[in-house]
């Protein structure tokens, strides 16, 4: 039993089904990418919990009774996560394969509450490649995440 | 990934159990080093032990007046504990250097002492390598080596420890305590990690029945003077060329105890207390901590793309020392 998005869903997995293959495979949920699968690119990003992860990395059953969110559970009520619109507002993306990663990556780096600097976010960032190199673009988008929670 | 029956259990005891006499039996916590290494076909363990359910998460005051770290308590979740930050800033610097923010909460304190090596030969399958295949040869001796080892290499195998964390503790003189079917024991961070001497396959001193339940922080943290440099390819996500974890208690300019690890230089966190105590009672200078460094790189060997890992291990080590003396901010 997964608890996918706000939805528990049964599944039957085989023990090696990593989480990303089971959003994918199994619960057809494609908007989490598969990258590289060994969790250097970071664009199998989810939460779970309100932690980001890889999701390559890890085996579903071992998610049971955990909160798994993906990209396509952040918008509520036909409404964009501030996140996902902020990548449109700052044109953060090409291509857009690494995004729904990065999205994920940002709001986790948020709640983590640690980047301070432009450097720390680049550092707490850096799980997230972007191959066509949209990056100044991406930080825009964690400092106006960043403003956005503190003046919560 | 090949198939595999997978368990999971509540506590130690059971944990235990599951692998003792299972010849290929592997405890499963974070995955991220596990599972990667099964998807290369590099670990092939047939039945896996899920132990992120046992309760040993807590990081939590111990009777030494330290700290004693849950072995299940995540990387990020340590390396951001307010105890931690502040009376072992030097463990945290080290785990924010390693991995990325998505590896750090799954990554356990536990498993990243059980981390294997980066060195390329053992992730390639279609090389010779003794630590994944025992007696095959070694691939990087005179092949490409220019991340690997340069001290305790042997004519086996010159692999690196990858872990940040475990320099940080071999400075801390940390324990690792740690329960088997013959009950519980503590080994003191230094012996935990072996060098590979003819037996490369075998990264600790860890049986194979046994689990790592927590590992102790004595009560000193060196939080006024300490830092932890790492010297990579780029400033972010990258194993180190070589890396140095400082800890100095001083009084005045006198240096009243010394603590250099090293990491990304040997098959093990690389302390020497023989070394650091040239250091103890003397003047806080540039050129004493230039002998340390030189004591500490003592009988070091490249093997060609390496080499130049033995002057940047010398520098490192006496920029490290003067920064963790002025404390001013480490890179």
């Amino acid at each position: 039993m997964l608890h996918i998005n706000g939805a528990e869903v049964k599944l039957q997995l085989a023990p090696w089904t990593s989480l990303l293959d089971a959003l994918r495979e199994h619960l057809h949920l494609t908007g989490t990418k598969k990258g590289c699968d060994h969790g250097q690119c970071g664009a199998c990003t989810v939460l779970v919990d309100g932690k980001r992860i890889n999701s390559c990395l890890t085996l579903a059953v071992m998610q049971e009774g955990k909160e798994v969110t993906t990209i396509e559970g952040l918008a509520k009520d036909g409404e964009l996560h501030p996140v996902q619109q902020a990548f449109i507002d700052h044109d953060a993306f090409q291509c857009g394969y690494c995004t729904p990663g990065q999205i994920c990556s940002v709001i986790g780096l948020v709640n983590e509450g640690k980047a301070k600097t432009l450097d720390d976010i680049r550092d707490l960032m850096s799980g997230n490649v972007c191959r066509c190199g949209a990056y100044v673009n991406i930080v825009k988008v964690v400092q106006e995440a960043l403003e956005r929670s503190e003046a919560r | 990934m090949r198939p595999f029956t997978f368990t999971r259990v509540k506590d130690v005891a059971t944990a235990v159990q599951e692998v003792t006499g299972q010849q290929n039996a592997k405890f499963i916590a974070g995955g991220t080093n596990l599972l990667d290494l099964m998807k290369i076909d590099v670990m092939t363990p047939q039945h896996l032990v899920d132990i992120t359910h046992i309760a040993l998460k807590t990081i939590e005051e111990n009777k030494e007046g330290g700290l004693r770290l849950g072995a299940l308590a995540t990387n990020a979740a340590t390396a951001y504990h307010a105890l931690v930050e502040t009376r072992y800033p030097l463990l945290s610097h080290a785990i924010l250097a390693g991995a990325t923010g998505q590896l750090r909460n799954m990554a356990t304190d536990g498993g990243n002492l059980l981390q294997r090596t980066r060195c390329y030969y053992f992730y390639d399958t279609d090389t010779p390598c003794n630590k994944r295949e025992p007696g095959s040869g070694c691939s990087a001796i005179k092949g490409y080596n220019r991340d690997l080892a340069i001290l305790g290499t042997s004519e086996h195998c010159i692999a690196t420890h990858p872990s940040d964390m475990a320099v940080a503790l071999a400075a801390l003189d940390a324990k690792v305590n740690v329960t088997g079917k013959d009950g519980d024991r503590v080994i003191p961070i230094l012996e935990f990690h072996r060098l590979p001497g003819d037996k490369p396959h075998i990264d600790t001193n860890l049986k194979e029945d046994e689990i790592i339940t927590s590992i102790d922080l004595p009560a000193k943290g060196f939080a006024d003077h300490y830092t932890y440099i790492k010297l990579r390819d780029r400033a972010s996500y990258a194993f180190a060329l070589v890396s140095v974890a400082i800890g100095l208690e001083m009084e005045g300019n006198t240096v009243k105890e010394a603590r250099i690890a090293l990491g990304g230089v040997a098959h093990k966190p690389w302390r020497l207390p023989q070394a650091e105590a040239l250091l103890q009672g003397k003047e806080a200078t540039k050129a004493n901590f230039t002998k340390v460094a030189e004591a500490y790189l003592e009988g070091a060997k490249g093997y060609g793309d390496n080499d130049f890992k033995i002057e940047l291990a010398r520098r490192a080590m006496v920029r490290a020392l003067e920064q963790a003396l002025s404390m001013e901010a480490a890179s």
